[in-house]
């Protein structure tokens, strides 16, 4: 495993950025997710508006690839339904379980796919998985 | 303060300029190689040492030569085996130089000791509104079984607080324990702090109000010689992985009157004098305690890692880490954006040194630095009391040994340098 392809531009772009990083005036949900091993803490804020993530940000302190992560999925679900959302979420948690691996079917994802590498390093997998099972909790 | 602890460790000739160590050779699996073709550095020796030949030889001799039950047959092997596994026991009597070897109990580890404790003394001689009293730096090892005793006995539990240095002083000792305090379990040498806590200081303010003290030497023992007698401890608990031993054993000591009184965890063979339908006469100490067949062959290796600690000597061992350390925190203060979150210089500690990358997150400096083939630990280091207390969420952390160099020091601090720019935030 090469630094490169974890610390990849993407990665490294996102982690750094502050644009999903804010609160929201009003959310609808919001919800806590950690990572006790790693001291991995977001808390993820969404709108929901018709069925739709309508708006959606988090705070929170972490690793480059839990904060990464979050802010790709943001990027991702915000303006999707909730249908699509929850999908996409399945999705990249297959992904980085190595349960789906086509590049096709792995296409909604898109600048997520980014952290595909992930799956090839155990510890990291659940920095990367983190945000995305604190969405599906949060929209259930 | 650091040109004292250089200065001080160039007076033992021996210690040659560590650019190489010479222990290096006995330890095979440092000289392999790590992932991509680089030498593996290892500096997590807080969380587990590696094991030099003799310790890996002793295992694969017991079971080539000496396995059987002990304390069960009546034929030559099986007492082979007991008198192993009864040599062993001697050696870590002589090792930690308890009084009899009836106080020593052999355990799977530091965690299990505790319980041990906690469990077969605790809840019985500890009662509703009497105070135990931990440091705020304990593993969770040493702090979890405290949690559960004093809820179920309705017992007070307290802190002893660090300072910003990583001290405790002796105004919060006198402070904290009084005439309700029944326990005071406290770490010789924290795994993040890395510092010699004032244990003598503890003991004998702890005594004073007819308080039991509960040591946890696992951080110590592997750097620095620990006298029970001496200290006059009460319990104390290490693990043989820590100190170059195999995996699976530890040592759990008691004062032989206090073991008398307490009653075994496990129940079962080995731990028994006598069983009728109705009633069981439990074996005297140590054996009460060990209920089950125990880890012989770790308890043999844990005897050649003794031997192989008694060879170098304690002197040396520290010696040599002091100026490893005394060399790391030099280097590492060279570099503006690292944190060294306890003052080393302050007291005499082992080679366990804690610091943060601004920007960064442990976990990815980990990451980084094992890329370089160099072994650390990130995270809360199992003391998430501590972390809180020193207002982190987590920390990088190295731990020296022995056989370490300044080659290793040097590989280290050439990977942490380039951590930052792997991470986008420049040089
Ligand atoms: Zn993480």
């Amino acid at each position: 495993m090469e630094l490169e392809d974890i610390y990849t531009q993407i990665i490294i772009e996102q982690s750094n950025s502050k644009k999903n990083k804010r609160r929201l005036e009003n959310p609808t949900i919001v919800l806590e997710g950690k990572n006790p091993s790693c001291g991995d803490e977001i808390k993820l804020e969404l709108v929901i508006k018709d069925g739709v993530v309508a708006d959606a940000s988090f705070t929170g302190v972490g690793c480059a690839i839990s904060q990464a992560s979050t802010s790709l999925m943001i990027d991702l679900v915000k303006g999707k339904p909730i249908e699509t959302a929850m999908e996409l979420s399945d999705l990249f948690i297959r992904m980085i379980q190595r349960k789906t691996v086509n590049e096709s079917e792995l296409e909604p994802l898109e600048d997520a796919v980014a952290l595909m590498n992930i799956s090839n390093m155990p510890a990291r997998v659940k920095c990367a998985t983190m945000p995305w099972h604190t969405l599906t909790q949060a929209l259930k | 303060m650091i040109n004292k602890i250089i200065n001080s460790s160039s007076l033992i000739s021996d210690v040659s300029d560590l650019k190489e160590n010479e222990y290096i050779k006995d330890f095979p699996l440092l000289n392999n190689m790590a992932e991509g073709k680089k030498r593996l550095v290892y500096l997590d020796n807080a969380a587990t040492t590696q094991k030099p030949l003799s310790v890996i030889n002793a295992v694969k001799e017991y079971y080539g030569h000496y396995n059987a039950n002990p304390h069960r047959g009546a034929y030559g092997l099986s007492s082979k085996a007991t008198q192993i596994y009864e040599d062993a026991r001697e050696c870590a009597r002589r090792f930690i130089n308890a009084k009899s070897s009836e106080e020593i109990i052999f355990t799977k580890g530091a965690t299990e000791g505790f319980n041990m404790i906690a469990s077969s003394f605790g809840e019985d001689f500890i009662c509703s509104g009497d105070e135990i009293l931990l440091s705020i730096a304990e593993h969770h090892s040493n702090l979890i079984p405290w949690q559960l005793v004093a809820k179920k006995k309705g017992a007070i539990l307290k802190y002893m607080y660090t300072e910003p240095s990583g001290e405790i002083t002796t105004k919060e000792i006198t402070d904290k324990i009084n005439e309700r305090t029944k326990l005071v379990a406290i770490t010789h040498v924290s795994n993040v702090l890395g510092l010699i806590n004032p244990v003598e200081e503890i003991i004998r303010r702890a005594h004073k109000v007819g308080a039991v003290v509960v040591m946890d030497a696992a951080q110590s023992i592997p750097h620095i010689q620990v006298d029970v007698q001496k200290l006059n401890v009460d319990f104390m608990v290490f693990s043989g992985h820590k100190m170059l031993a195999p995996m699976g054993i530890g040592v759990l000591y008691g004062k032989k009157k206090l073991l008398d009184n307490m009653r075994p965890l496990l129940y079962g063979g080995g731990m028994v004098e006598s069983v009728t339908e109705q009633d069981t006469v439990y074996a005297e100490a140590p054996y009460k305690f060990e209920g089950g067949t125990q880890n012989v062959e770790a308890a043999y290796g844990l005897m050649k890692a003794m031997e192989y600690i008694d060879d170098i000597g304690y002197d040396k061992i520290a010696a040599i880490e002091d100026k490893l350390t005394a060399y790391a925190i030099e280097k590492l203060e060279e570099i503006p954006y690292i944190t060294i979150y306890v003052d080393r210089r302050q007291g005499k500690g082992t080679g366990v040194i804690s610091f943060g990358i601004e920007g960064v997150h442990p976990h990815d400096v980990s990451t980084v630095l094992d890329a370089y083939g160099v072994a650390i630990r990130s995270g809360h280091h199992c003391a998430q009391p501590l972390m809180n207390h020193l207002g982190i969420h987590a920390c990088c952390r190295i731990s020296l040994y022995f056989y370490n160099s300044m080659k290793d020091i040097d590989c280290f601090i050439d990977a942490i340098k380039n951590v930052r720019r792997w991470l986008g935030l420049g040089a």
